[in-house]
């Protein structure tokens, strides 16, 4: 009879596989070999370079007459609105000082121009004499990018009260003409400014009633006139902008007001010009004229121009991910690293959340370099750089660094899915970039067809470097073109999202049913 | 050379992966070339834009396909090993190099000139009577060597880093930054002369058909800057193969 052998046993308990130990291999994997860490190292300085390649080659300048004749380059020069926002405050303003409450009432009979816009503009306003000057004294005109509220006629939407650069409600629709005159009345009463409009001077309707945070006691009150420029016409030449003229009768001003009627062209670039501006008196009012617009300005440079190192950064993102999992298949790793771990959905998890964080922090000190460095350039070449709030700037910093990541992870889904480099670090790239690449910089394409790549692919993601909001009381260049996108900053994202998503799951699936 | 030359098809015709990836250079730049046309509401007494470039915007995504084709002809062998084989039975590193350009060209040039043919045909079918005219036949003709020199590039960026993913990596880089950055910046003198010196900008100025004069570069002398890219590259990565161990 054989004596029975007690099986060996170890007396090393093995400890559970957990997530933790799978996370911890991956990152030594990841740390240890030397072409990942080069890579790592190439995302925030392509991102970074790149970048600033691209602020220092921005420049932007007004060309004007100077004292002597001869042409003076100036650079490009914006306000900024109560908002902190950059604005256009360009209009001819014909006015006078109101001294604490009043109101001022006009009637507009005509607005035209030799090329009608839809936001051209004639009206009241009430305005704010902001600051005060160098020696102390308080300031009595008006500046550019202070507070006010206005009752506009407009070329084409109707009577509008606006307020602040960003307020925008809607009056008396239609059109205005001689045989259909608006009435306009702006009441001030301490911080708070009421509109009212009316078709025949007797029945009046309140448009609405605006709080303007921190009204001085002195402010300029009387009528304007304002065009902005057709969209397809960039910086026009000084002396050549197109102008509108309304013109005004039954103008009345209650209240502690002073002094004749004075004409000013308010903003604006810098020199003469503007030769057909002005005002004149007629027999019943005045006919003023004016160009520019009183608007959020949406054309200017904002910090999200800092960040278009991006692409060169997401490349080298896109090759480090996919060649996270197929070097592995290359070398034969992947079976050892399979053996050695419980469920293959978790292996490409850790891989992903590995790769993801990584490229992460790589992108962010990229980002977190490019955005000074290209503001900065980007103002010393004469450009304006729209501020943007704290939590604004944070959501575009960490956003592009964050679409960078999540494309990596993309790349590490590729990568499983496709067991090749070359397969899918071309895929990842062709689906992320030439979809935007046809959107934005294809003339070919209609604006239809760009929109749609810009929802649907995960370009859309770069919808989180958007800092200006459409505004529908602009007509500004909102395609693609202009750094707009179609979707709101986190749907686009959210887009993006999705695609790493679905292709995660496929990968996963794959590397459940095949050999490895 | 001949020898190495049908050692070289044979190694192309017998991978499962090139009939595939020849078929993927047809489907994709014919789909997207047709797409674009379709989606091009282009009236018949006022076209501004240029037809023959519309229907042809399925290069764009072709050339990424040549460019994956290019790229395997050599790395593969790196990352098998075979390349050891290869240059132990063919020590003529330089006539090695030279037989896969040739068997790659010739590859590239029949899938390019059927893909080409698939986009003009859906662009004439569609786009009829817009300014239709003779330098249509130049600009196909001209995108089937664009297609060709892309991959001659690819191929010589794979000799130099080996890796596939890593080259790739770079010619997509080559080809895409610099229009990227051309867009971007604002300085127009640096606009023009990015677009200029791009492998991919030049060389697209081949589509060009109208407003020759408004471009930044002439059709052939923009082929010629990228058939300098490409000779530049399959010269240093011949010049590696022939110089570095395998």
């Amino acid at each position: 009879m054989a004596a029975t052998i007690a099986p060996y046993r170890p007396r090393v308990q093995p400890r559970r596989a957990g997530f933790a130990q799978l996370l911890h291999a991956e990152w030594t994997k990841l740390r240890t070999v030397r072409g990942w860490i080069i890579g790592l190292l190439l995302v925030p300085v392509m991102t970074a370079g790149f970048g600033t390649l691209i602020s220092s080659g921005s420049e932007c300048g007004y060309m004007y007459p100077g004292a002597n004749g001869q042409l003076v380059s100036g650079p490009c020069s914006a306000p900024v609105g109560p908002g902190g926002e950059v604005v256009q405050d360009q209009f001819y303003f014909v006015h006078q000082a109101l001294a604490g409450n009043g109101s001022i009432t006009a009637r507009v009979t005509s607005l035209t121009s030799s090329n009608p816009q839809p936001w051209a503009k004639a009206g009241i306003i009430v305005k704010a004499a902001a600051g005060a000057r160098g020696d102390g004294s308080p300031r009595s005109e008006a500046v550019p990018g202070s507070a006010y509220a206005a009752m506009l006629v407009t070329g084409s939407h109707g009577v509008r009260m606006q307020w602040n650069f960003t307020g925008d409600t809607a009056g008396l629709p239609g059109d205005v003409s001689a045989a259909s005159p608006r009435w306009l009345r702006l009441v001030r009463s301490g911080d708070t400014v009421t509109g009212y409009d009316s078709a025949d001077g007797s029945h009046w309707t309140r448009v609405g009633t605006v709080s303007l945070a921190g009204f001085p006691a002195t402010a300029q009150i009387g009528l304007l006139a304002t065009i902005p420029p057709p969209r397809d016409q960039g910086h026009i030449a000084a002396g050549q902008e197109l102008t509108a003229t309304g013109t005004f009768d039954h103008v009345g001003v209650a209240g502690a007001a002073g002094g004749s009627w004075q004409g000013t062209g308010l903003g604006g670039p810098p020199g003469p010009g503007k030769n057909a501006d002005g005002f004149q008196r007629t027999a019943t009012g005045f006919t003023v004229t004016g160009n520019g617009d009183i608007a959020p300005d949406v054309g200017e440079k904002t910090i999200s121009d800092t960040l278009d190192g991006l692409f060169a950064g997401l490349i080298v993102a896109i090759v480090i991910g996919a060649m996270f999992v197929t070097a592995e298949y290359r070398r034969g790793l992947i079976r050892v690293t399979l053996a050695a771990s419980q469920g293959r959905g978790r292996v490409l998890a850790a891989k992903a959340i590995v790769v993801g964080l990584a490229t992460f922090v790589a992108a962010l000190a990229g980002c977190v370099i490019s955005v000074p460095i290209g503001e900065h350039l980007l103002r010393s070449h004469g450009n304006v750089v729209d501020p943007v709030p704290a939590l604004t700037w944070l959501r575009v910093v960490a956003g592009t660094a964050a679409v960078i990541a999540v494309i990596a992870m993309l790349a590490v889904a590729f990568g499983a899915i496709f067991r090749r480099g070359a397969g899918a670090v071309t895929s990842a790239i062709v689906i992320v970039v030439v979809p935007w690449f046809l959107a934005v910089s294809s003339p070919a394409l209609p604006v239809t067809v760009s929109d749609w790549l810009l929802r649907v692919s995960p370009s859309a993601a770069l919808a989180i470097q958007q800092t200006i909001p459409q505004y529908p009381q602009v007509a500004g260049d909102y395609g693609p073109n202009g750094g707009f996108y179609p979707l709101v900053p986190l749907a686009g994202f959210a887009v993006l999202c999705a695609w790493v998503a679905a292709a995660l799951w496929l990968a996963v699936r794959l590397l459940r049913r095949r050999d490895a | 050379m001949s020898e190495t030359l049908r050692a070289e098809w044979t190694k192309a015709r017998t991978v499962s992966g090139t009939l595939w990836l020849l078929c993927g250079i047809i489907a994709a730049t014919t789909a997207v070339g047709s797409l674009v046309t379709v989606s091009t509401r282009c009236g018949s007494d006022n076209c501004i834009q240029d037809p023959a470039k519309i229907s042809l915007t399925g290069i764009y995504l072709g050339q990424a396909v040549v460019a994956v084709l290019a790229v395997l002809a050599i790395s593969d062998e790196y990352s098998t090993g075979m390349i050891r084989v290869s240059l132990t039975a063919m020590p003529r590193r330089a006539g090695v190099l030279a037989a896969k350009a040739a068997v790659l060209a010739g590859l590239v040039f029949t899938a390019g000139a059927m893909a080409v043919l698939g986009s003009v045909l859906a662009g004439w079918l569609w786009l009829p009577g817009s300014g239709y005219n003779g330098s249509v036949s130049r600009a196909a003709f001209g995108s089937v060597l664009y297609l060709v020199l892309v991959g001659l590039l690819s191929l010589g960026v794979a000799a130099m880093v080996r890796d596939s993913a890593v080259a790739i990596g770079v010619v997509l880089s080559l080809l895409f930054v610099f229009p990227v950055v051309a867009h971007f910046i604002g300085n127009s003198t640096w606009q023009w002369h990015l677009e200029q010196v791009g492998p991919m900008t030049a060389g697209m100025a081949i589509q060009n058909t109208v407003n020759l004069g408004g471009q930044p570069i002439g059709p052939w002398a923009g082929l010629g800057v990228l058939a300098a890219w490409a000779a530049g590259a399959m010269l240093t990565g011949g010049l590696l193969l022939v110089r570095r161990d395998a």
